[in-house]
């Protein structure tokens, strides 16, 4: 499995998502947000967590439209996968690869702690690893993680089975509690919580491990 | 020639900025304020004859982002 895994001014979960990739077994270039392309070859996409162009204008919008995303938008139309975690999912719905916006949380609290979550479907490669309904513990740590989606957008994204996360205590006001969804291809995922981050003993948990693995095998099988 | 441009979020969509702002006037003693609601003013500054159709298209792909918040400008 080859990934790239894209660097902007402020990512700093970067070298975290490239080291889980790793440990997975793929191979794994970094991008920085200027380069006009993407490796030969890459099967995913890892868009990282961080604060891209500090967060200016909107959480991820500036970054949504540099040269790479241009890049990362025909890798998605060829049907290329991706996967972006924390200011990554903020930046794919700003490049609108995935519905719905992320607005300041609703206590306007900055969150930093390990919640957990849910998982809604074991029907993409990123939760293929995974029962619906298997309790996780993952960290998440953002300001602006609130999920927007309008009433129509709810009800699709539930009968498209698309919610790949939910959170089971709502930290951040999100609509539907959602914590991570899915492209109608089911090729691109963003989600708040860090999966990258609960990948490893030294972490403290590794429940985040599994989507890496079964991304591997995915992917490699594909 | 300068533009102005206002961003707001939508009707409906919680600012919880603006409820933050709302209670601190609140503790400040002023009472009777029943909403508040937070945007931003973004200026341009463009080359003479730039038109209104060139600025929303700014505002459409960059300025706003039309699934959580509306615009308006002023040239």
């Amino acid at each position: 499995m080859k990934a790239a895994v894209l660097v902007f001014p402020g990512s700093n979960c970067d070298r975290d998502l490239k080291v889980a990739f790793e440990r997975a077994g793929a191979d794994v270039t970094m991008v920085w947000h200027k380069d006009t392309q993407l490796p030969e070859g890459v099967d995913i996409v890892g868009v990282p967590g961080g604060f891209s162009y500090g967060d200016y204008l909107r959480c991820g919008a500036i970054a949504a439209n540099s040269p790479i995303c241009t890049e990362l938008k025909r890798h998605v139309e060829r049907g290329g996968y991706a996967l972006g975690v924390c200011n990554g999912f903020q930046i794919l719905t700003e490049t609108r690869l995935l519905p719905g916006a992320l607005l300041r949380n609703a206590n306007l609290k900055y969150v930093c702690r390990t919640v957990p979550l849910t998982v809604r479907t074991s029907d993409s490669v990123f939760t293929r690893a995974w029962n619906a309904g298997t309790e996780l513990q993952i960290p998440i740590a953002h300001h602006d993680g609130n999920y927007r989606a309008d009433d129509e957008l709810l009800r699709q994204l539930e009968a498209e089975d698309r919610i790949a996360f939910t959170y089971n205590d709502n930290p951040n006001g999100s609509a539907g509690d959602i914590a991570g969804v899915l492209s109608a291809n089911r090729r691109v995922l963003g989600m708040m919580p860090h999966p990258e981050r609960a990948a490893d003993e030294g972490h403290g948990g590794t429940d985040g491990r599994a989507m890496f693995t079964g991304l591997m095998d995915a992917l490699v099988a594909a | 020639m300068k533009a102005r441009v206002h961003v707001m979020l939508k009707d409906g969509v919680l600012d919880p900025q603006g409820e933050a702002v709302r209670h601190a006037l609140g503790s400040l003693g002023f009472s009777g304020v029943q909403g508040v609601r937070q945007g931003k003013v973004i200026e341009l500054d463009l080359a003479e004859g730039t038109d209104e159709a060139t600025v929303k298209e700014m505002c459409e792909k960059l300025l706003a982002n039309t699934v959580i918040e509306s615009y308006s400008v002023e040239m």
